[in-house]
């Protein structure tokens, strides 16, 4: 893409309009929201917000927290795409799905344990079966996929597997829909230690393992993909495949593996997520899937850190900014508009920074 | 031969991560010259096309033709306001007809839109007549080659040789003033070679284009060429006639690199 | 020499040996059946369609979604790609037994099923476990009975399939389209059943078909035989008159189609007198989808831009209808005849393509795809929230649209499906139009450049970011056109009547159907649509309602994997994505270029 020296199209001063006019609305309902929180009779909260209250720190402290666990999740997610995109150059669709396949295996998983009675007398080990179950499905899902549907597909136009990966996306949806049946299962329930907030903290354990195993299964990744032979071969395919294989390079194998770490930080994401929310339904991988691949953007395509970068920006705004910029805007039934929020993000990422906030690293095939 | 001064770069540069590419560049093309310009792989010589073309933006530099600075417009602005191309590479639409290659070329030079097609004007059928009429005719330079039953059948059959030719056509149909060729008889065999320098030679006389060429075959340069220019690294080295230009040291050694003793 | 090697060449092509068989790949092909055989088994199918008789009392829909497993796989697991004129082998019983193994494996996997139903408990949990389950397979006798006659079955379908390779080509041909009529008339049989009430053909259906539903068995025998003796008698008059067709001159071919438009022009006006109103209801269903699927048609068959927010587009022309016709719309109620609000919609529409175009129009193509994505969420959570309530009535909708008011003829309400049809089909027409002028046009052509080659296309002189805008602007356009209806139609308007799906499912229309071909779009809608059901509504076979989005999914997959260029191609797409093959046929067929043959011909080209 060239660069543009000053906006010479209709198009162009559009887009402008529309850069300023989103800045301006978060500054504005920034500036709002702190003005709010000095003093919620203020002249502006008056005439925008009537019934404007003072956030509590507690509340704060609670939004922020949700909004990093949740932006964890999406940070996991977002890893996959990530990966895939940077080796294959295009967005697998069905990767949301796998992170379904995840919570759903976990949600079948930990129902049974509790069915037997480990569930309440040993959760750590019960929760760890979960979690291999979990991680062993998801991953063998995203290997599955990778084989039948994206394979023979390699080096069709970019556009031929992404809507093949919407396809994908479907048949597992309705798939688990159809074996499982519909609607909204739950998960036994969670120890109390889980369920309560750590005392000094004052946060939600939940919360806070879901932080932990983020963290955890980040560093485990950073550690694979630097410091291991496979992560140098994948970091190679993902830079040049053609050049890969001629260094001697199992390019196919290097690709699977690919996939399969992907899902397998997918399954993860989405037994935290059964912990964190309860339940999951056959559609609880869309939308978080979406965001996701909005996360992967917006921190940059290619980019491990930023994926993760990412997942937490997004994660965070999604639950600040309805309370601290739509609010104090005025805008009614503000939580509605959560979802709306991250895509708002995406769309002003990519007008901005196209190349995301901590730059792209794609193939030399796909580099534009 | 030569008429006003059409195209002046001035001091052009351009950098890609740390390389400069080109290098404080001058360059000049009167109207109806037919200007080669040479130089060993990797001068730059693509590069110059991409930013006179619009596609490569230049880091300092100026680009004028007749009297605008092109610096900034679009390809597609630029092509309108008369300057066309070839691709080293060729580029054809391989899937649509080889009418509707140099057809969609001209679509800088007309204007119907959309009400036009849907209730098929009169003005609508007669830009569509001329633009057939005129496709033909471009077409038509080639020979036989490229009309009769060929005009309808998808670019992607036609021969090596003759997917160069159509490139031209396309660059042809644009209506320019100016036309960039870039390496138009690469991997033509000689005798494909020779009846292209003779069209180029008319591409001047009969359609009053002024040619500027990237070329490599030194037969072509010297047989059709007005004026050559070396590039070198990004710079110009030589400017000149042919034998002026072939005999300069400084482009021989550019080439082939400094002589051993007693060679010549 | 020439005798040695004569001799070689007029010897038979030997036939493989019954034995000699690629034992893994039967093996793989038998897993792959067998998994398929389980799946859909504990999918619900079986179970679920049982009800949907299609010869009554042999074989209901439910044992059917079985059945074609085993034979399909039975056929492809012999299938080769025969290279020009290099036959491998010759068809034979090497063709049975691979299919009757394979079928065999299959039946294994089924039988395992069985006995696990019958042992174990995993109802918990596949939903589908259970006795039903068991009584259907076991076709209510014992479970050994069960096992054995699925092994029987499945090897004796496999063997089937195998059968069509070694049959000679038209006994093939007759068999298979014997069956797939079957089939389908079964399928139809709602619509026949309406249709033969209005043409006063009542005694035909019944013959054909039993009251409690499905064909009876010689109304069955009697389509099979018609079919087959369409292929073996009637085919080749058919193939003649489509070469007399073909080598009209021009002026007679115009005169040719222009008939042929006349006629369906007067069947689409005369038939649904003739319908009842369910299936005029469905005829309109399909319609307003088909108006959909033109428009999305325009932006990704034609200038190849996925948008897959195509349904705020929906969105926008619905709300805007509900908004300024409703005596209920909160906020203003203007309440406008329906033609007027038309106009306002366009003008949304245009605006409205505009504003989720431009900031994505520089975009990559996937990017833009979800980005696009976003933009219709962000659409329908706005248009839902509480916030837009006061003009768009939020969770809780806009509801008593008046019906459309077409200059006093007619008043178009969702009572009236006929009514609502003509309107549908005469927007179809427009649309239909629309694309076929525009793609013959300057814009047309930008499009298809800038599909090719987009770079290229701009230094051919053509504004990309222009022609791409005009191309979201017609789509949105046509696009509202349906909302506009539907929401007369309907009467009221929710936001969850445009979610992402309905993009979806409209992306799988035009793309199964065969991007970028109208008659392949309309294809498609009628098929799916029709026949599977929309996203929201059911089609004909409406026990298909739970699977039908399963299986849009697995089409969208196939499609892409064998024929990324659609059900009925546009000819230019399916020589983007089968260049090799095409290069090489014309190779073959000596069409390419041979300078060779021009250069000795000069036209006055030399120097």
């Amino acid at each position: 893409m060239r660069a543009r020296h000053a906006p010479r199209t209709r198009v162009d001063w559009f887009l402008t309009f529309l850069r300023l006019a989103l800045t301006a609305l978060v500054t504005v309902g920034l500036l709002a929201f702190i003005g709010q929180q000095i003093d919620p009779d203020n002249f502006f909260a008056r005439a925008v917000n009537d019934d404007a209250s003072r956030l509590s720190w507690e509340s704060i402290k609670d939004l922020v927290v949700s909004g990093l666990s949740q932006g964890a999740m999406y940070g996991l997610i977002a890893l996959g795409y990530s990966m895939v995109y940077g080796v294959l150059g295009f967005i697998n669709f069905a990767h949301g799905e796998v992170f379904m396949v995840g919570a759903m295996t976990g949600m079948i998983t930990s129902n049974k344990l509790a069915d037997g009675g480990l569930w309440e007398s040993n959760f750590v080990l019960a929760i760890l079966i979960a979690i291999i179950v979990s991680v062993l499905c998801s991953t063998m899902t995203a290997v599955v996929m990778e084989r039948v549907a994206y394979r023979p597909l390699r080096g069709s136009p970019r556009l031929i597997p992404l809507i093949t990966s919407i396809g994908v996306s479907f048949f597992i949806q309705y798939t688990s829909a159809l074996l499982l049946g519909p609607g909204a299962k739950s998960y036994p329930q969670l120890p109390d230690w889980l369920r309560d907030d750590i005392s000094w903290l004052g946060i939600e354990g939940k919360k806070i393992v879901v932080l932990v195993v983020a963290a955890v299964s980040m560093a485990g990744l950073w550690y694979l993909v630097e410091r291991t032979k496979t992560g140098k071969a994948m970091r190679a395919v993902a830079e040049d495949k053609e050049i890969a294989s001629l260094m001697g390079i199992d390019v196919d194998r290097t690709i699977v593996t690919t996939f399969a770490v992907g899902g397998a930080m997918a399954g993860v994401a989405g037994i935290l997520w059964g912990i964190l929310f309860g339940s999951v339904t056959e559609f609880t991988g869309f939308l978080p899937g979406i965001k996701a691949f909005s996360a992967a953007v917006v921190g940059g395509i290619g980019n491990l850190g930023g994926a993760m970068a990412g997942g937490l920006t997004l994660g965070s705004s999604e639950s600040l900014a309805p309370q601290m910029v739509l609010e104090p805007l005025g805008v009614t039934g503000h939580t509605q508009l959560k979802d709306a929020v991250a895509f708002l993000v995406l769309i002003f990422v990519l007008l901005v920074k196209p190349t995301g906030l901590f730059g792209e690293r794609l193939s030399s095939e796909d580099r534009a | 031969m030569s008429g006003e001064r059409l195209l002046t770069i001035d001091s052009l540069s351009v950098t890609f991560g740390g390389l400069n590419a080109l290098n404080n560049l001058n360059f000049h093309v009167d109207e109806g010259e037919i200007v080669s310009v040479i130089g060993p792989n990797g001068a730059g010589k693509t590069t110059f096309f991409n930013m006179i073309s619009g596609m490569v933006t230049p880091t300092a530099g100026d680009i004028v033709f007749r009297g605008e600075s092109l610096l900034g417009y679009d390809p597609n602005q630029v092509t309108a306001r008369g300057i066309a191309r070839t691709f080293q590479n060729v580029r054809l639409f391989a899937n649509m007809t080889i009418l509707e290659n140099v057809m969609v070329a001209q679509h800088c030079r007309t204007k119907q839109g959309i009400f036009g097609a849907l209730f098929n004007t009169p003005g609508f059928r007669r830009e569509e007549e001329d633009i057939r009429e005129h496709a033909e005719k471009v077409l038509g330079f080639f020979g036989t080659r490229l009309i009769g039953y060929r005009l309808h059948q998808p670019a992607s059959v036609l021969s090596y040789a003759n997917r160069r030719r159509l490139e031209i056509a396309r660059a042809m149909a644009t209506k320019p003033t100016i036309i960039l060729l870039d390496e138009p008889v690469a991997g033509m065999n000689p005798k494909e070679s020779e009846e292209l320098t003779g069209l180029i030679g008319k591409l001047r006389s009969e359609w009053g284009f002024t040619i500027v060429m990237i070329e490599h075959d030194m037969n072509v340069v010297r047989d059709v060429s007005d004026r050559v220019v070396v590039l070198d690294h990004g710079e110009t080295i030589a400017q000149g006639s042919f034998e002026e230009v072939s005999t300069d040291p400084e482009v021989i050694e550019a080439y082939l690199g400094r002589p051993v003793e007693g060679a010549s | 020499m020439t005798a040695h090697l004569e001799s070689q060449a007029s010897e038979v092509i030997p036939a493989r040996g019954v034995l000699d068989q690629d034992w893994r790949k039967l093996s793989r092909y038998g897993a792959l059946l067998a998994l398929g055989l389980v799946f859909v088994s504990l999918i619900g199918m079986p179970v679920k369609l049982d009800s949907r008789v299609v010869v009554e009392p042999y074989v209901s829909m439910g044992y059917l979604s079985l059945l074609w497993l085993p034979a399909l796989l039975g056929y492809t697991v012999s299938a080769e790609k025969v290279l020009e004129g290099m036959a491998s082998h010759a068809r034979g019983a090497h063709e049975l037994v691979a299919g009757a193994v394979v079928g065999l494996i299959g039946g294994a996997g089924l039988a395992l099923l069985i006995w696990g139903l019958d042992t174990r408990d995993l109802s918990d949990p596949l939903v589908n476990w259970g006795d039903n389950l068991l009584g259907l397979l076991t076709f209510n006798e014992t479970v050994g009975y069960g096992m054995l006659v699925w092994l029987g079955i499945s090897a004796g379908l496999g063997l089937l399939g195998g059968l069509l390779h070694v049959l000679p080509r038209t006994a093939m041909r007759a068999g298979l389209t014997a069956l797939i009529a079957v089939f389908l008339v079964s399928a139809l049989e709602s619509a026949l059943d309406d249709i033969s009430e209005g043409f006063r053909l009542e005694w035909l259906f019944e013959w054909l078909f039993e009251a409690r539903g499905g064909l009876t068995p010689k109304g069955a025998v009697a389509v099979a035989v018609v079919a087959a003796g369409y292929v073996v008698f009637g085919r080749n008059r058919a193939k003649a008159v489509r070469q007399r067709y073909d080598a009209m001159p021009t002026v007679e071919r115009t005169r040719a189609n222009a008939a042929l438009l006349v006629l369906t022009g007067v069947a689409i006006v005369v038939l649904p007198m003739f319908l009842g109103k369910l299936t005029n209801e469905l005829l309109a269903n399909v319609g307003l989808f088909l108006l959909l699927a033109l428009g999305l048609n325009i932006v990704v068959g034609l200038a190849g831009i996925l948008d897959l927010g195509y349904v705020a587009f929906f969105a926008v022309g619905g709300y805007t209808t509900a908004i300024l016709t409703s005596p209920n719309s909160p906020g203003i109620s203007p309440e406008l005849p329906w033609l007027l609000a038309l106009i306002v919609v366009i003008g949304m529409a245009t605006l409205a393509g505009l504003f989720i175009g431009a900031p994505v129009i520089r975009m990559r193509g996937d990017y833009l795809a979800i980005v696009t994505l976003g933009f219709g969420e962000i659409i329908r959570l706005t248009v839902r929230s509480d916030w837009a309530s006061g003009l768009t009535g939020g969770a809780q909708g806009i509801t008593g649209i008046p019906g459309a008011d077409i200059l006093g003829v007619a008043d178009v309400r969702g009572i009236d499906p006929q009514a609502v049809f003509y309107l549908v089909a005469f927007f179809c027409a427009i649309a239909i139009y629309v694309s076929w002028r525009l793609e013959r046009s300057r814009l047309g052509r930008a499009w298809m450049a800038v599909r090719e080659d987009e770079s290229v296309a701009e230094a051919m002189g053509i504004n990309t970011v222009n022609a791409k805008l005009m191309a979201f602007v017609v789509g949105a356009i046509l696009a509202s056109f349906s909302g506009a209806i539907f929401a007369a139609k309907v009467g009221s308007v929710f936001e969850s009547s445009f979610k992402i799906l309905v993009s979806i499912v409209i992306l799988v229309v035009v793309i199964v159907g065969g991007m970028g071909r109208i008659a392949g779009v309309i294809a498609g809608a009628v098929v799916l649509i029709g026949v599977l059901g929309g996203p929201n509504q059911p089609g004909l076979l409406a026990e298909f309602s739970e699977f039908k989005l399963l299986i849009y999914g697995a089409l969208l997959v196939w499609m892409m994997l064998k024929r990324p260029e659609g059900l009925i191609p546009n000819v230019r797409r399916s020589r983007e994505l089968h260049q090799e093959e095409f290069l090489q046929d014309a190779w073959l067929r000596g069409q390419t270029d041979d300078d060779e043959e021009h250069n000795t011909t000069q036209g006055g080209a030399t120097a």
